[in-house]
């Protein structure tokens, strides 16, 4: 089922795009090229957050961090591989993309890790980018309570992930 | 921020591997991942280009407007503030239905034009309303219908069924979205 999907929602969008007389191919490429643009823009941050991660890994440091809260997410029943990108997840999209790969080459992606971690890439958000963002853009100064609304809410993803992972597909 | 964590980690490394001597494999952890981050992009690069292909032609035709229009009621609901016909709804609305076809650089804008129009509606003040609250809370807890980028990445590193985490981030992330508009809501002051 799930499988049909990715192609299915494909022609949809493509059928869609005819009926409304959408020059679907030009737009297509022209997509295409903002897509390039997004990789371009990403591709420094990428490398030095990829090199700062391997070099925590290398080091040992992420062992030691992942061991030290290991009693909390044992109870709640991370994986303790993800515990890094949780953390990093709210603050920096690059920084938790490293880590995302980084647990995709070393339990691969249809790993219980490797899964939890995809769900908790695809159901959260870059929060305190969005929060600055927005708030900036008009001059905010008080935010009040929006950062622990935030931040319960991307906790309460983490723990959906496991819990649907565990259900769903595990 | 990024500035603090990206010196942070190198400094711990550095130290952490002078005490665990494993000073060898720090060396080569840079020269690889430079290399890596570079195959990473390169692999990605083909999915990447065509999900935003096929997103611009789903928001040419007018399918982020569609789909602004069905949330309309349902916003009018979280956002006391606004009015029927109101500018914001309607910068709202596309935010939203931008977030939810996963094309976070149409949505940006939206989003800043509708905290500027209920700053507005809030006498332009310089403290964050109730409804300023509900949205931020709102674009901060994903909601997207294909999560595109992840799949692009679970692909690129081999993955047999790259959306078969579809339903699971669907699930998470609306009950993600219903804790943060909750307390977004019941928390005053």
């Amino acid at each position: 089922m799930i499988d049909l999907f990715m192609p299915a929602f494909i022609a949809v969008v493509i059928i869609f795009g005819l009926i409304k007389k959408v020059p679907v191919f030009d737009t297509f490429i022209n997509g295409a090229q903002e897509g390039f643009k997004t990789l371009y823009s990403l591709a420094p941050t990428l490398v030095g957050l990829i090199v700062a991660v391997n070099m925590l890994k290398a080091s040992g440091a992420t062992d030691l961090i992942c061991n030290a809260v290991s009693p909390i997410s044992e109870s709640l029943g991370f994986p303790k591989e993800i515990v890094p990108m949780v953390l990093l997840r709210p603050i920096s999209g690059g920084g938790s993309t490293a880590l995302l790969t980084g647990i995709y080459k070393e339990c691969g992606p249809d790993s219980f890790a490797g899964l939890v971690a995809s769900v908790l890439a695809g159901s959260t958000e870059t929060t305190f980018y969005a929060i600055a963002v927005y708030f900036s853009s008009v001059k905010i100064k008080k935010i009040r309570h929006t950062l622990v609304a935030a931040l319960a809410a991307d906790f309460t993803a983490a723990i959906m992930a496991v819990i649907t992972v565990k259900l769903l597909l595990f | 921020m990024l500035n603090y964590i990206f010196a942070g980690m190198i400094i711990i490394s550095l130290i952490c591997s002078v005490i665990t001597g494993s000073t060898q494999s720090l060396a080569q952890s840079i020269v690889k991942g430079c290399s890596e981050s570079i195959d990473l992009l390169i692999t990605m690069a083909g999915m990447l280009a065509l999900w935003s292909g096929i997103m611009k032609i789903a928001d040419k035709g007018g399918f982020t407007k569609i789909i602004g229009r069905l949330l309309c009621p349902i916003l009018r609901l979280l956002f006391k503030d606004v009015k029927k016909d109101s500018k914001a709804l309607k910068y709202i609305s596309m935010n939203v239905s931008a977030n939810l076809l996963g094309l976070g650089n149409a949505a940006t804008p939206f989003g800043i034009n509708a905290v500027r129009e209920l700053k507005r509606l809030n006498g332009n003040d310089d403290k964050a309303s109730d409804d300023m609250i509900v949205f931020v809370v709102m674009n901060t807890a994903s909601i997207q219908i294909m999560p595109t980028m992840v799949g692009t990445l679970r692909q690129t590193y081999g993955s047999l069924k790259p959306f078969s985490i579809l339903p699971c981030v669907w699930i998470s992330s609306a009950c993600a979205l219903a804790v943060g508009l909750t307390l977004a809501k019941i928390i005053r002051g």
